[in-house]
């Protein structure tokens, strides 16, 4: 069974997901083949290359990958795939974007979000919000999977993979990018952060966020938001955290101000330690708080970041 | 031009989700169901381009078993024109709901195909990109803002970094995100007339989809439960505990 991987990148950097689903794939099948398609990513293809268990790194460099709109990426994935019995990817909004496109064409379902291996054919997913874990069985043909990244280790850096160019695929002039708009932060993402700093509707505004982004500072933390937060307008749509914004599971969760609704658990508990801070006793985001502080809020963060610089942070 | 609209019925997001003691699934036995939240953004956004003249009219799909009508009429209330019902009882794989949607995307010929980025049950995020990619057409996944033109239309999409615009060549698939408008209830005299727009009834034979699962669910079991801990009186034994005890500062 030979495997190959979807990098995710943002043609300067590769991003750590793939390692992750790097090994979610060697438990699937070996050898691993990593796809690195993009626009001036060398250095992309070099870090592929570097990651514990590849074999190869195919790069495909065209301008037609810049920002893997997903028609193109169906169309290289497809051009490759009859190499390979197994395809994953990770499940970011790339990976979500393109990859049910290419289980159409091959005429199988997609197995979306694992979150473990159990044999080559079988696999752990949440359904419901991960009120529930469904375990499924592949049936004939290539398996085509996104990868929920948080509960798989990132293979290592003892590899030393052969790259390998290959010509772009046809364009089938669907779609085009037009714009972006990103948002800057000198803070780590939220998805590969050690330690995330999350605000909830009780956070009342935008400006209050910056409460926060002091004690992320100081603890080299990500900020997140629950849903109604984004909701409210305080914080941009990508710092949702929940079942349907980013899930993550860092060392350390800090709920600030958030009554933990399942949706917002199903996006972090899986966090190794969480903490939280929230007014209400009775809010549900105590049922799973390793630590939880009864205090309102607009006390306690002030109070924090006082704390933090007399302990030397 | 037409507008189609595959909205799912599903456990209502508020409900607890029950595993089932034989770990067959998950116990819907006198469970409230209701529309998928994405489903309903995209009646609305569908209803609004009729509003706003765009479209002409507004068909919403629904593939399920026979109560799947009212989640259609539900849409028929906040303002779909008609509806078509493929009754299924089984459950249904999103590759084989993809193929459903293509026949009758075959048949109706939608200049634009809305529908959830996920549907709340299954969590699987892909019907609409494999209805796309069945048709040939582009897709514009996980919607912020929908600019429609004549022959193209700009959809700004929710990603992981922040927002990205994409141009997509009509007729495409949209799929929607949570803040792309939000949804209005139907009301009392709109309920009414929407008992009398008509929907078909059809089965997955009359397109000729074999839906049959194409994975093997072996079990459904519960999610490992986390345990509550313990509470602190103040910020600084917080500090303390997280740095001394957890060691994660």
């Amino acid at each position: 069974m030979t495997s190959l991987v979807i990098a995710e990148h943002d043609n300067k950097t590769l991003k750590e997901a793939t390692g992750k689903v790097v090994t979610a794939a060697a438990q699937v099948g070996t050898p691993v083949h990593v796809l690195v398609a993009g626009q001036g990513a060398d250095a992309v293809a070099a870090a592929a290359a570097k990651l514990s268990g590849v074999e190869k790194v195919l790069l495909a460099d065209d301008a037609l990958y810049a920002k893997m709109v997903a028609e193109t990426m169906e169309t290289l994935i497809l051009s490759l795939a009859d190499k390979y019995d197994a395809i994953l990817a990770p499940a970011t909004t790339n990976g979500k974007n393109y990859m049910p496109r290419v289980a159409a064409k091959l005429d199988v379902p997609q197995i979306s979000e694992i979150i473990a291996v159990e044999s080559p054919d079988t696999f752990q997913r949440p359904i419901y919000a991960g009120n529930a874990i469904a375990t499924v069985q592949a049936g004939s043909g290539k398996i085509v999977i996104t990868v929920r990244t948080t509960t798989f280790k990132s293979a290592g850096d003892a590899g030393a993979a052969a790259i390998e160019k290959i010509s772009a695929g046809a364009d089938p002039g669907l779609s085009k990018f037009v714009s972006e708009e990103l948002s800057k932060s000198e803070r780590p993402e939220l998805t590969s952060a050690k330690i995330i700093i999350s605000g909830g509707r009780g956070m009342q505004s935008g400006e209050n966020f910056h409460m926060l982004d002091k004690i992320a500072d100081k603890l080299h933390a990500a900020v997140g938001a629950s849903r109604a937060a984004v909701d409210a307008g305080f914080v941009p749509n990508d710092y949702q955290v929940g079942q349907t914004g980013k899930v993550v599971a860092p060392e350390l969760y800090i709920a600030v101000g958030i009554s933990g609704a399942i949706q917002h658990l199903a996006g972090m508990k899986d966090s190794k330690v969480i903490a939280a801070i929230n007014k209400d006793e009775e809010a549900p985001i105590f049922q799973v708080a390793d630590y939880g502080l009864v205090a309102d809020l607009f006390k306690a963060i002030p109070e924090m970041d006082e704390e933090l610089t007399k302990m030397g942070y | 031009m037409k507008v189609l609209v595959p909205v799912k019925r599903v456990i209502d997001y508020n409900v607890k989700v029950r595993v089932k003691a034989d770990q067959s699934g998950v116990d819907l036995a006198n469970v409230k169901m209701s529309m998928n939240p994405f489903d309903e953004i995209s009646v609305e956004e569908a209803v609004r381009l009729k509003e706003k003249g765009k479209a002409t009219e507004v068909i919403a799909v629904s593939i399920g078993p026979q109560q799947a009508s009212e989640t259609i009429r539900t849409a028929l209330a906040m303002g779909a024109d008609r509806g078509i019902l493929v009754k299924c009882d089984a459950d249904v794989e999103p590759l084989a709901v993809a193929k459903i949607l293509k026949a009758i995307c075959d048949a109706e010929k939608p200049t634009l195909v809305i529908t959830g980025k996920q549907a709340i049950d299954d969590d699987s995020n892909q019907t609409g990109q494999m209805l796309a990619s069945l048709l040939g057409w582009a897709q514009g996944t996980f919607a912020h803002k929908l600019e429609l033109g004549d022959a193209t239309a700009q959809i700004e999409r929710e990603i992981d970094g922040g927002l990205q615009t994409v141009e997509v060549k009509l007729p495409a698939v949209m799929t929607v995100d949570l803040r792309l408008n939000e949804p209005r209830y139907a009301s009392l005299p709109n309920i009414m007339k929407a008992k009398k727009k008509p929907i078909d009834e059809k089965s997955p034979t009359d397109y000729g989809v074999d839906i049959a699962p194409r994975l093997k669910v072996l079990k459904v079991s519960e999610p490992p439960k986390r345990q509550a801990g313990i509470k602190v009186k103040t910020v600084a034994e917080l500090l303390d505990k997280l740095k001394n005890e957890a060691g994660v500062i």
